[in-house]
């Protein structure tokens, strides 16, 4: 169960097979994230990076040749291999934290054997548009990820509808 | 929940025609199923819809081969029963 001080905009549960450190560490390395961090809409994987202390900056990259930032943040809570919690912000804004959403990952394990994977996303009112983006984002993320971490590889993409 | 996620027991249950008790039995099942995802703020229990399972099914038994078809077949049924079947009345 997952308390929270502030009403989270959305809220995504996985449960899946495998460790809480795999988990961890599918959030922390690049390659492991190129893997499965691609959108239903987006042509190219991206990835997130940053040396993940709590006070850094992080940013999320396009994998392509210009590695375009989509996303960027400050790095507000770092507790391995179970709490995760950064700012969320487009680059433009990086200087107004009025327009900052919270992004919380919570991975747990369970008696069950099986990892509970909890990512809240907070304050995503202040920006309206990013909260639809998310919507879609954030779903076919972590099905990839459930998939890659239990089977090892990714399913193919859907062609475009 | 669809309109507004993140609501109590009792905000879901205002705009509903049933018990509290049928309301919260409806909601286990949806949570068991990880299809709602709960959160507790202080004493609140606030109830998300969680789309990552149907995601997963979607990917795993629908996007390979049967995209196309399923659209053009949801578009005629929208067609052909009107803007008066609106989805979206019926979504909790």
């Amino acid at each position: 169960m997952t308390t929270t001080t502030a009403k989270p905009s959305f809220v995504y549960v996985s449960y899946i097979q495998t460790t809480p450190e795999k988990v961890w560490q599918a959030f922390m390395d690049t390659d492991v994230m190129a893997q499965y961090w691609v959108g239903p809409t987006s042509e190219c994987a991206r990835v997130n990076v940053s040396d993940w202390m709590v006070g850094s900056t992080w940013e999320h990259q396009r994998l392509d040749a210009a590695r375009t930032v989509d996303i960027c943040g400050k790095v507000v809570e770092c507790n391995p291999p179970s709490r995760l919690v950064y700012t969320w912000a487009r680059p433009g804004d990086a200087a107004d934290a009025s327009k900052h959403s919270r992004v919380e990952i919570d991975i747990e394990q369970r008696i069950d054997g099986l990892v509970r994977l909890t990512v809240s996303h907070v304050d995503l009112e202040r920006d309206p548009k990013m909260l639809e983006g998310i919507s879609g984002g954030w779903p076919a993320v972590l099905s990839n990820l459930k998939t890659l971490l239990e089977t090892g590889h990714v399913l193919p993409r859907a062609p475009a509808a | 929940m669809h309109k507004e996620n993140g609501q109590t027991l009792s905000a879901l249950c205002e705009h509903m025609d049933m018990t509290r008790q049928a309301v919260t039995q409806h909601l286990q099942l949806l949570e068991d199923a990880n299809l709602v995802a709960v959160v507790w703020q202080g004493r609140e229990k606030l109830h998300y819809l969680n789309p990552v399972p149907l995601h997963e099914i979607h990917t795993r038994w629908i996007a390979k081969f049967e995209h196309g078809r399923l659209d053009a077949l949801h578009h005629l049924k929208k067609t052909l029963e009107g803007p008066k079947d609106d989805n979206d009345n019926r979504k909790t």
